[in-house]
């Protein structure tokens, strides 16, 4: 395979006949054998992307070719070379793991007997060996993932799309799909993850995108994007807008990049937390100005947006729910 | 953990059209596992049918006068045409169930054939309506009715009105992905099939109904396979309506195949 598993270029898409752009020019190149990230809240356009590099979805402009072969003119080319698992895991619920896997399997034109063995290692491998007999709709969240996941690797495909794989999982579920990406690029395969979360980008992808209304807004390796946001966010909070204020006054030179405050809060990006901690005390100690709360805590996504286009991401817990609808309104109009 | 990267043998050497075939059996296969493990939908799919019988024999039937036969011998053809239409509903829920959950962007991600979600979805609602139509037949003859047709004619009128069922199934695949839920595709089929069904001579005599509903009851494709059932059934003239009952099929999917086949291009 060439260097680049995925080269994407000038990607448009639009939809509500061209009034909507959830694509904006966006180009990208994954390089073959790597966790390659796409980073950016709801609605920045990752899912669409992805859809996009899948051949579920049409591109209004631009070129793309996966694995070497033309996403718009050979389409069942790309589709021998991917696999995709959604952040709606997308398993028939009345089937049980193992048949949803040997399904699958088939539908990749593998051979039975090989389908059959795949499907069984890959429940082994992934902890539902147990389950493997139940049907799905009786699966965790956390488990119809893993399925999910496994279903996208029945045909050891050489390019993975992942779409935001741990959204909506507790942390040890988390850990463990961590853990499963990981040693797939150990293998060899090449991931394309869409996430919002700036640490599960940071833990997995070598190199990465951030996207925000269908615009890459920053690439780069994520020490890159983070040592150009500082690597820390020193919080400070106050009792009162005013104290606030008058703190902000006394510590906003602590800050590598403007302060920012929000209510009685206030956020500084710092090299050295726990320097600048100490020298941030102390000066609101000489105002005597109360202190409610001091934290020093990793860049969030938050961070990175507020940093890069100076709005806060969407707010991901109101907008799950509305998500999946949204896009598939979307995307029939 | 170590997950094994090779890559598996796949058949390449199969041509296009073998594949078409065997994931469509793919498909088809798995709908069926899904339909019997969902109780309402066996439900739906088996008892309510056995109901329409018992209902129009025993409560309604009494009132219903027609010439030639007795309201039985009328009726079980007629509910048989009504109960694999309903039957070919299904599609319309079950492939906006597969969107709605995410099933469909899954299998339009994989090298498989694209008429395989569509084939082995209607081919798995014709196996479902296969064994409706055995369950109200053996219902039917329980209840007293007496087919005089020959066997074979028996068989050549389920095979029409299970083609036709299928044929008309291909319009309800098209609802089933243009609706935005499995709820909504059920409701958007009511429209359809209810003024099909009803407004024809699956229950009753067509001479009962006034001019105006008549044209449309005579004439519509609901009302020539019925016909066409029951002559064969019954054993009386049925060459006219069978054709035409035949050209009906053919020419509504014709229209609707590709309708909905374009339709599943854009889905997902």
């Amino acid at each position: 395979m060439s260097e680049f598993a995925v080269e994407a270029t000038n990607i448009v898409r639009t939809f509500h006949d061209g009034n909507f752009r959830a694509l904006d020019q966006v180009s990208l190149r994954v390089p073959t054998g790597e966790v390659f990230g796409l980073l950016g809240p709801n609605g920045s356009g990752k899912t669409t992307m992805v859809r996009i590099l899948s051949t579920v979805l049409a591109m209004t402009e631009g070129s793309a070719t996966v694995a070497g072969f033309d996403v718009r003119h050979q389409p069942e080319l790309v589709r021998s070379n991917i696999g995709l698992a959604g952040q709606f895991a997308a398993v028939d619920d009345n089937l049980t793991g193992f048949e949803n896997l040997r399904m699958v399997g088939l539908l990749n034109h593998i051979d039975k007997a090989e389908a059959i063995r795949r499907s069984r290692g890959l429940l082994e491998q992934f902890g539902l060996e147990e389950a493997s007999n139940r049907l799905a709709k009786t699966y965790s969240g956390g488990m119809r993932r893993r399925l999910d996941l496994a279903a996208a690797l029945v045909a050891n495909p050489p390019i993975l799309f992942l779409d935001e794989p741990t959204t909506g999982l507790d942390p040890q579920s988390r850990q463990d799909l961590w853990g499963i990406i990981e040693s797939l690029v150990e293998g060899g395969t090449t991931v394309l993850l869409t996430t919002q979360y700036l640490e599960e980008a940071d833990r997995l992808a070598k190199q990465l995108v951030v996207l925000d209304h269908g615009k890459i807004i920053a690439e780069g390796t994520s020490g890159e994007l983070k040592s150009r946001l500082g690597n820390t966010v020193l919080s400070i909070a106050f009792a009162s807008t005013s104290d606030a204020e008058r703190a902000l006054a006394l510590v906003a030179d602590i800050s590598s990049k403007p302060a920012n405050v929000e209510g009685t809060v206030i956020d500084l990006t710092v090299n050295d937390g726990p320097a600048a901690a100490a020298a941030a005390l102390r000066r609101i100690d000489g105002a005597s100005i109360e202190l409610i709360g001091l934290q020093l805590r990793e860049p969030s996504l938050d961070d990175v947006f507020l940093s890069l286009t100076g709005h806060k991401a969407e707010d991901p817990s109101t907008t799950e729910t509305t998500k999946s609808r949204r896009a598939r309104k979307r995307s029939r109009s | 953990m170590t997950i094994a990267t090779t890559r598996p043998t796949t058949n390449v050497h199969r041509s296009s059209l073998r594949w078409t075939i065997s994931d469509t059996l793919t498909i088809a296969r798995r709908n069926l596992l899904a339909l019997f493990r969902i109780p309402t939908a066996v439900v739906f799919a088996m008892i309510q049918p056995v109901m329409f019988v018992l209902l129009f024999r025993y409560v309604f039937g009494g009132a219903i006068a027609v010439i030639g036969t007795s309201y039985v011998n009328f009726l079980i053809p007629g509910i048989l045409v009504q109960t694999t239409i309903f039957g070919s509903v299904g599609t319309a829920i079950g492939l906006a169930e597969d969107l709605q959950r995410g099933l469909i962007e899954r299998f339009k991600a994989l090298p498989m054939a694209r008429m395989a979600v569509l084939g082995g979805r209607t081919i798995a609602d014709t196996v479902r309506n296969v064994m409706v139509v055995i369950i109200i037949t053996v219902v039917g003859i329980a209840v007293g009715f007496r087919p005089h047709g020959s066997l074979i004619a028996y068989v050549q009128a389920c095979l029409l009105m299970l083609a036709f069922a299928y044929c008309l199934s291909w319009g309800f695949a098209f609802v089933g992905l243009a609706a935005p839920n499995s709820e909504t595709a059920q409701a958007m089929t009511f429209p359809l099939i209810f003024p099909l069904t009803f407004a024809s001579n699956i229950f009753v005599p067509l001479q009962g109904m006034p001019g105006w509903l008549q044209a449309f009851a005579r004439n519509q494709p609901v009302s020539q396979t019925a016909e066409a059932v029951r002559g064969l059934m019954l054993g009386q003239p049925h060459q006219h309506s069978t054709y035409l009952a035949l050209a009906w099929s053919i020419g509504l999917v014709a229209i609707l195949a590709p309708l909905a086949v374009n339709r599943y291009r854009k889905a997902a």
